[in-house]
């Protein structure tokens, strides 16, 4: 940059700024670090990726135990023994894992259809206050019903209100362009609302108990509610395994499996190749919420015996994270609902043998988590720090002539 | 580097050894460019050469891989845009980076340091007379959205030469612009190089290059071929540097041996979501046997006849008769109100192949074997897919098409956009259509895979299928069409004969100078 770059049509702040001095270029350096996309990545990097991402989640939650003064070790120990030491234990574990599968596949329709639903909750709640219904009913009534019909009444009024729950949103979205992530949250609350309203109901109440309550389904004279066992744990657990791998076939097989896929990618392809987008939407959100539904019933029948506004517990939410880690999988669902279940039961269990705090238990759940989901972003890019980059390949170029 | 030659002060701009990759793909290697003071620069290349890639690394979007930058003699390292704003380069993207609801003062100033007041005349001011040097015609208070597409370029230039570029690069400055527009930007570039400012034009239109440009910069599959003085060049040795080796530039035009009506249009109007009229009046003939081209600025109305006709855009009045065999009885159905299936079963096939080319038509993350499947996936009973004959037609496109791809298990993203687009063309012919609507089937492709296409294209043609080819360029509209149809602002303002008829008569038709329909050219 000269003087003689200055002439008439140069304005006076440009003038100013090349007679006083040149103008100081940049140090040639380039960024600390920069992040460039990966092109493929090999299986073993993969997995890779996701131990080392495993094992620092272990080390920063050991950090986190010592700064409390917890030995790390046994903790980790402790967890593993509290969710698989025993068969009591391990089908403690199996019980929290059955919820998390079923609505895990649920809330993986929708997303498989960019339908972003965090209404699980809300779905399973509405299965649960839909059959809770029929065994109050029956309960105020003289125990009418046999224990078939009633289980068959109560699974199809449980999947008729999650799939209600799953349409509302659906409906909405495709007549109105309604959000439906804050939507299917505010269903949530409708939900949990309506049954704290439940508990104060005199008839729901047990006939002794002024508590605001909903009364044990499962008397000391009365078991048709309970749910057969199978291996020591309630028979959900096969229900929860034929839904993920049916899920898996309908949506690899099926042609409506294929819509689904088809809608989420590209809506405007979906259309373009004559598919009714709106119905396939409704239709697999009422099949997401029926599901959803199923499980509230499994919480009904064969977790709790009633039904408090805490029998989705959170369910809905932690199964969205069930639903990201699986990749939308409905076959990986299943070792990953069983692993997150093994966090929840193994962090209950250091809470009551080592005296660790709730929320510190909870907090190492969330580093894990953390680290596993982050670790996505080290399978799509690779970190370049300043002058580690790949010599360039010239050197073979200049030999072969180019 | 260790590298010889000493910086040039003749040079303003050097680039040496630059390299960058984006996963897999290497989109620069070892590329060398120079740019002199005062001169026009072309860099010239098919799309997926690396122009726009080299070009954001000096502009400062991207940082190189390896590799040096001089600007002035001085190595630099260019971080982000503010660091080449600095260094007195502006670039002038393809995707206009402008706020809408501001106006062009406001967008030119966007940005830059100053008082806590604005004083909008006092800047308008300084705007208008930038644009009074140059020659820009520009409404310093007039709203973006208000803007026409060439208005909006003339906004990013003088937004680039306010920050006091003395470098410009501009990214395909001519895609959008008619006949009249572009000479108008060119004489634009010539006063720009009277007052000292170095220009590089991003291009791949060879005519362009030939002339503006004092020198061109050609380079291939992220490779530097050469740099040569633009008057030693001509079209062919320029196409032979692009390609790398030599190659027919002509498009046939083959004669079909019979012609017949398919479709009629008659009096088509359709609304836009804003309630203006995106379709007003469409008339018009399409025959078996002809490729009828469709001319406009993007954004005239070609996208909606396109989807009108398929079924995906709601029109409001006239009629789409189709020529349809019904029991041996040749009929005229009015395809108004018929959804997208019904119209596609009745032999009616729409390969359009948006800006982003994956948005409409195909599903990016799924494989070909399920892209083949989508009009078809239902016709089999039962409720799952079939997927067995979908990929043998895939397989035989692969081969017959010369798609480039591991296998047809990989996701159709993950091929480069020539072959994404002979998939979707591929799909639409296989499915044996009486009317083949394609709408920017070349966009973004080389040369080699454009010319495939205009001759799947004339192979329909020939086998008697109505062809309605939506372009963008008007010289290969002009060679391959029997008809051209020229819309403006949703309206047909003429359907010529492109034999008989000039570039510059197409180009006033684009801006919406309606003429009276043309003896001779309507009639087939």
């Amino acid at each position: 940059m000269t003087k003689s770059a200055i002439n008439e049509h140069t304005s006076p702040a440009e003038q100013l700024a090349l007679t006083v001095e040149p103008p100081s270029c940049p140090i040639p350096k380039e960024p600390l670090i920069r992040m460039t996309k990966r092109g493929s990545i090999s299986t073993a990097q993969k997995v890779f990726v996701y131990v080392v991402s495993f094992l620092s989640a272990l080390l920063v939650g050991a950090f986190m135990l010592l700064a409390i003064g917890k030995n790390p070790l046994l903790a980790y120990r402790d967890m593993v023994v509290g969710s698989f030491g025993s068969s009591i234990y391990l089908g403690e574990t199996i019980r929290l894992a059955i919820p998390l599968l079923i609505a895990g596949v649920a809330v993986g329709f929708a997303f498989k259809m960019k339908f972003w639903n965090i209404g699980a909750e809300g779905q399973i709640l509405a299965g649960g206050i839909f059959c809770s219904y029929l065994v109050i009913h029956s309960i105020n009534n003289g125990n009418y019903w046999g224990k078939v019909p009633l289980h068959l009444v109560m699974i199809i009024l449980a999947m008729a209100g999650g799939a209600l729950f799953g349409f509302l949103p659906a409906y909405f979205k495709t007549k109105w362009g309604t959000n439906e992530t804050l939507f299917t949250l505010m269903l949530n609350y409708i939900a949990i609302q309506y049954v704290i309203y439940l508990q104060s109901l005199r008839s729901w109440q047990h006939p002794q108990s002024t508590f605001p309550k909903i009364l044990d389904f499962a008397g000391p004279t009365d078991n048709r509610i309970m749910l057969p066992r199978l291996f020591g744990v309630h028979i959900g657990w096969v229900f929860a395994l034929a839904i993920a791998i049916t899920a898996y076939f309908y949506l690899t097989k099926t042609k409506h499996g294929y819509e689904i896929a088809v809608v989420g990618d590209s809506l405007n392809t979906a259309r373009y190749a004559g598919m009714n987008t709106r119905w396939i939407q409704i239709r697999t959100l009422l099949i997401s919420g029926a599901i959803c539904g199923f499980a509230g019933y499994l919480q009904v029948a064969g977790a709790n015996h009633t039904l408090t506004e805490t029998t989705a517990g959170g369910i809905g939410f932690t199964a969205i994270t069930v639903a990201w880690l699986s990749k939308l999988n409905p076959f990986i669902m299943i070792p990953i609902s069983v692993f997150i279940a093994m966090l929840q039961k193994g962090s209950l269990f250091i809470q009551m043998t080592m005296g660790i705090p709730a929320s510190a238990a909870e907090l190492l759940t969330g580093l894990i988590l953390f680290f596993m989901l982050g670790s996505e972003f080290f399978i799509q890019y690779r970190l370049v720090f300043r002058g580690t980059h790949r010599a360039p390949v010239r050197e073979l170029k200049e030999e072969a002539g180019v | 580097m260790r590298d010889s030659k000493p910086p040039s002060v003749e040079h303003v701009v050097q680039m040496r050894h630059i390299y960058k990759s984006f996963g897999t793909v290497q989109a620069l290697s070892d590329v060398h460019f120079e740019l002199r003071r005062g001169e026009i620069l072309s860099l010239l290349g098919e799309n997926g050469s690396g122009k726009t890639t080299l070009m954001n690394t000096l502009a400062g979007i991207y940082f190189p891989d390896a590799g040096e930058i001089i600007v002035n003699g001085n190595p630099v390292a260019i971080c982000k845009p503010k660091d080449a704003f600095d260094l007195k380069i502006g670039m002038v993207h393809q995707h206009f980076k402008l706020v809408d609801v501001f106006s062009a003062t406001e967008n030119i100033v966007l940005g830059l340091p100053g008082g806590r007041t604005i004083n909008r005349r006092a800047l308008s001011k300084h705007v208008q007379e930038i644009a009074e040097q140059y020659g820009f015609e520009i409404d310093p208070d007039k709203k973006i959205y208000d803007m026409s597409v060439s208005e909006k370029q003339t906004v990013e230039i003088i937004k680039a030469l306010y920050r006091g570029a003395d470098i410009l690069i501009l990214d395909e400055p001519t895609a959008v612009l008619t006949p009249q527009e572009t000479d108008k930007l060119f004489d634009i570039m010539r006063a720009m190089k009277k007052n000292n400012k170095s220009i590089i034009l991003i291009t791949h239109k060879l005519n362009e290059v030939l002339a503006v440009s004092d020198r061109v910069t050609v380079l291939r599959k992220g490779e530097y071929i050469d740099t040569v003085i633009t008057k030693d060049a001509t079209i062919q040795s320029l196409t032979d540097m692009m390609v790398g080796r030599p190659v027919s530039l002509a498009i046939d035009r083959p004669a079909a041996e019979e012609i017949k009506p398919i479709l009629s249009i008659e009096a088509l109007t359709a609304l836009n979501p804003d309630g203006a009229r995106a379709l007003d009046d469409v008339t018009f003939k399409a025959y078996g046997g002809e490729i009828l081209g469709v001319a406009g600025i993007s954004g005239s109305g070609q996208r909606e006849l396109c989807e009108a006709i398929a079924g995906l855009y709601p029109v409001i009045g006239g009629a789409i008769l189709y020529r349809n065999e019904v029991n041996g009885q040749e009929v005229d159905e009015n395809l108004v109100g018929l959804n997208p299936n019904e119209i596609v079963r009745k032999g009616v096939a729409l390969a359009f192949v948006p800006e982003d080319r994956l948005g409409m038509g195909l599903v990016p993350s799924l494989d070909m074997v399920d892209n083949i499947m989508l009009k078809s996936y239902r016709k089999n009973k039962g409720i799952f897919v079939d997927r067995k004959s979908p990929r043998q037609i895939a397989e035989r496109l692969v081969e017959e098409l010369m798609i480039v791809t591991p296998d047809v298990f990989t996701p159709v993203r993950k091929l480069s956009g020539g072959n994404v687009q002979k998939v979707l063309v591929g799909r639409e012919i296989d499915a044996a259509p009486h009317l083949l609507m394609v709408a920017y089937p070349v966009r973004g492709l080389d040369i080699n895979s454009s010319h495939t296409i205009y001759h799947l294209l004339n192979q329909q043609k020939m086998k008697g299928v109505a062809v309605i080819f939506v372009g963008e360029d008007l010289d290969v509209l002009m060679e391959i069409s029997d008809r051209l149809l020229v819309m403006s602002d949703g309206r047909v303002t003429g359907i010529v004969d492109p034999r008989v008829t000039s570039k510059q008569d197409i180009g006033l038709l684009m801006l919406g100078q309606s003429r009276h329909q043309e003896k001779g050219a309507d009639a087939v």
